[in-house]
């Protein structure tokens, strides 16, 4: 793929540039090159990109190389702040009217996500906030949209609010808001039809809409991947609308969704959400720095920055080999590691993050569960200290509470601590050398 | 004959409808583009690294890509150098022939169609991510072959997305063609394979088949796809005679993964680049046609049934020129 190729290159530059205490402008010239490459690669539109590199460029020269780094290092140091600033803090909660029902109306380009995460902020809005909301079905143009969302109502067992393909969405909103304020619903989510941003007619139509209910939120729902039209989108949504906030959806995939930091430089509007799968409670709280680290694609890097700052040496990687050769790994150091690889981002890093997991055979192909991963994490979280160190202590009744206090059964935590065993042995083998030929793969818990 | 000339002459013969079609539902990429090198010309009366520096942020700007663009401006500048231009109009013209040759890359310059079975049945597999316009696309193509004097019919291989099945028979009853399907959670390649049988029994020249949109990075979905593939290659001799890949022309550097893997897995044959009737760039295609010689078959310009458009290279450029070829034939 072209963007490994320049990743290297990010990478082989860096290992060029060594062994001065100070950041010369030779260095940042040569880095800023790539960082722009590496960004337009990840779709962040050009113009931010130039805005960016220009503020780089006069914040880098002339600083002192932090210890344990090189000057290069130190250049993707400064990216990684001003990404991290750019992008903003975390803002992922939503707004609450006064006088319930509070109104959300839903916006986006066609094919963007909007039913489908109409349907998991319902159900985040539920599980999470033990709130009581209803769906309203708005979209009269897209075939089967409104049988779309009745089906997720369905399988939410929540009601979903039509009146069939012929009325006026303008109308609908209405109708519906005055049936949640009646039946006392206290969140009413609004299913657009996706539209272009120049569509003048449809845009009017929301327009419409939001002067007919005066919603307490309007989100603007963007697909990752999408390239540099994100910004014009965005703008001219923001600017017709004046939209409360954005949910990024797909990312899932593989995409570097460099649309979002264009989205924010260009609208200043927080992203509230990260959808992450087709399933309804694949909907998430959106990370800036996580975004970030995915933008840049340079984990390594970024990690051993992080380590160099908070001075972290060589010898904590050393201690964890050492750990997982004598198989003394414990189920702590297992959800160190995890949260570690989860703060850069991609779950496929976490492969890569285990010390050796990366030269395993087959773990290209596997399969990672995100929700399988929640769970590890909930039941670790609710182990005692001695249990996370020594699982041999753990018997039916601390089994029992485990499973209690994370919100899982037992049988699933004896899922874990079997797979935990497994893994511990495959470890050991596999540090040891030769002998660990097993065949089949090894079954990580999370899988 | 200056290559201006030749691409209007080239897009003359077409039927002037057709050109209308294609150049109404651009005219937003097209204004874009255009006024942005128009502009560029009028502002830079030499042709210098800035120039070649702004251009760049154009085409970028357009998702053409990073790589593909930084190597077209490479060569740009080499045939700037090699033919002495100094002034900036001159370059205009030089800019649509490394396009349109980064395109074709030597290949015919042909439109592509369809390769469809003349007597016999016929496989359409459509696959794609996640709401790039898939299913709209089949109803559009459906409209389009039935004009043609083709009998289609549509199998609903979407079993997992919420009311995909409804959606696809709403499309075959304004395209007036049967869908068959099974219902929601049942196993694609069943119908799909259903949709095979029901073809042969019926007689019926074309049979397109709707998948659940998926992302690339999910081997065991992209499996799912490969099975279903190999139940038609198994069904019919020499199918699916085509495999379409959608792609959402907004998208920008993801769809040469997109184009990637989604090879790797069905072996895809041709393109569909929807939603160019936004602001959308589209330019990735350039990239995708020159690193993995998938060419586009159709663009899709709006929502109706009618906007479904052969692709062809030439019309993109001057979809993306228009205004630049009309003057410079005018001059001639
Ligand atoms: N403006 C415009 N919208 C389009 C075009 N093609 C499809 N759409 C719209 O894009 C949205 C998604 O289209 P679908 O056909 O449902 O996409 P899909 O790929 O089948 O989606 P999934 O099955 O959910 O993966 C719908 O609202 C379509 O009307 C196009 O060429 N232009
Ligand atoms: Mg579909």
């Amino acid at each position: 793929m072209a963007f490994e190729g320049l990743a290297d290159r990010l990478q082989g530059t860096i290992k060029k540039i060594t062994g001065k205490g100070k950041v010369t402008e030779q260095d940042v010239k040569e880095m800023t090159r790539e960082v722009r490459l590496a960004l337009l690669e990840a779709d962040v539109n050009f113009k931010v990109v130039k805005d960016l590199i220009k503020r780089i460029k006069e914040r880098a020269v002339g600083q002192d190389v932090l210890q344990g780094l090189n000057p290069g290092q130190q250049v993707i140091k400064v990216v990684k702040e001003e990404l991290a600033e750019l992008m903003g803090g975390e803002q992922s909660k939503l707004e609450v009217a006064n006088k319930p029902p509070t109104v959300v109306m839903m916006v986006g380009l066609q094919g963007a996500g909007k039913t489908t995460t109409s349907g998991k902020l319902a159900n985040h809005l539920r599980k999470q906030k033990n709130r009581n909301p209803m769906l309203v079905a708005a979209d009269v143009y897209r075939p089967a949209a409104i049988n779309q969302l009745e089906t997720l109502g369905k399988q939410l067992e929540m009601p979903v609010y039509s009146e069939g393909t012929d009325a006026n969405p303008v109308e609908i909103a209405k109708h519906a808001v005055n049936k949640a304020k009646e039946e006392h619903y206290d969140y009413v989510l609004i299913d657009t039809a996706g539209r272009l941003h120049v569509d003048e007619g449809l845009m009017d139509e929301l327009q419409n809409i939001k002067e007919a209910v005066n919603p307490d939120e309007i989100l603007l729902v963007v697909d990752s991947m999408t390239g540099q039209d994100a910004v014009n989108v965005a703008e001219s949504f923001d600017e017709q609308l004046d939209v409360s906030g954005v949910v990024l959806t797909k990312l899932d995939g593989d995409t570097r969704g460099g649309a979002a930091l264009s989205i924010k430089a260009v609208t200043g509007k927080p992203i509230k959400f990260a959808a992450m799968g087709e399933k309804l409670d694949q909907l998430e709280a959106f990370h800036p720095d996580r975004m970030a680290s995915r933008i840049l694609g340079m984990g390594d890097v970024l990690s051993l920055i992080e380590k160099a700052e908070t001075d972290v040496d060589e010898k904590k990687a050393k201690e964890m080999e050492q750990k997982m050769k004598d198989a003394s790994f414990t189920l702590d150091d297992f959800l160190d590691q995890m949260g570690q690889v989860r703060n850069m981002g991609s779950l496929d890093e976490i492969m890569n993050m285990m010390p050796g997991a990366g030269k395993m055979k087959g773990l290209k192909n596997m399969q990672l569960d995100e929700k399988q991963i929640d769970y590890v994490e909930a039941i670790i979280r609710s182990m005692t200290l001695k249990e996370r160190t020594d699982p041999s202590v753990i018997n039916a009744s601390r089994k029992k509470r485990i499973a209690q206090g994370s919100g899982t059964s037992v049988a699933q935590v004896n899922r874990l601590l079997k797979q935990f065993n497994e893994m511990k042995k495959m470890m050991k083998q596999m540090m040891g050398g030769k002998k660990g030929k097993k065949k089949g793969g090894m079954n990580f818990p999370f899988m | 004959m200056s290559f201006f000339k030749k691409l209007k002459d080239k897009i003359s013969q077409q039927t002037d409808q057709v050109t209308d079609k294609f150049k109404d539902g651009m005219t937003k990429t097209r204004d874009s583009f255009t006024s942005k090198v128009n502009d560029l010309v009028a502002r830079y009366r030499k042709v210098d690294e800035e120039f070649f520096e702004e251009l760049e942020e154009i085409l970028i700007s357009a998702d053409v890509g990073v790589v593909t663009v930084m190597t077209l401006i490479e060569e740009l500048e080499l045939e700037v150098k090699r033919r002495n231009i100094q002034d900036t109009e001159a370059v205009k013209e030089v800019i649509s022939e490394k396009l349109v040759e980064i395109y074709y890359d030597g290949d015919e310059e042909e439109p592509e169609e369809l390769q469809l079975n003349e007597d016999g049945l016929s496989v359409i597999l459509t696959v794609g991510v996640n709401g790039v316009g898939k299913t709209t696309t089949i109803g559009k193509l459906a409209h389009r072959l039935k004009a043609e004097g083709k009998s289609v019919l549509l199998a609903a291989g979407d079993t997992f997305r919420a009311g995909a099945i409804d959606q696809l028979e709403v499309w075959g009853e304004r395209a007036g063609v049967d869908v068959i399907k099974h219902s929601e959670g049942s196993d694609p390649a069943a119908v799909i394979y259903d949709g095979i049988q029901a073809a042969k029994s019926r007689g019926v020249d074309v049979l397109i088949c709707d998948t659940a949109g998926r992302l690339q990075n999910k081997v065991n979905l992209m499996n799912e796809l490969a099975k279903v593939k190999k139940v038609i290659s198994r069904e019919v001799d020499g199918a699916p005679h085509e495999t379409l890949l959608v792609l959402d022309a907004t998208t920008g550097q993801n769809a040469l993964s997109q184009a990637k893997t989604f090879k790797e897995a069905t072996d895809v044959s041709g393109i569909v680049l929807t939603k160019l009737d936004g602001t959308a760039r589209g330019g990735i295609v350039l990239a995708i046609k020159n690193e993995m010689d998938i060419p586009v078959k159709f663009v899709g310009l709006g929502e109706r049934m009618e906007d479904l458009q052969p692709f062809d290279a030439h019309q993109f450029v001057y979809g993306l020129f228009g205004d630049l070829t009309t003057e410079d034939t005018q001059e001639e």
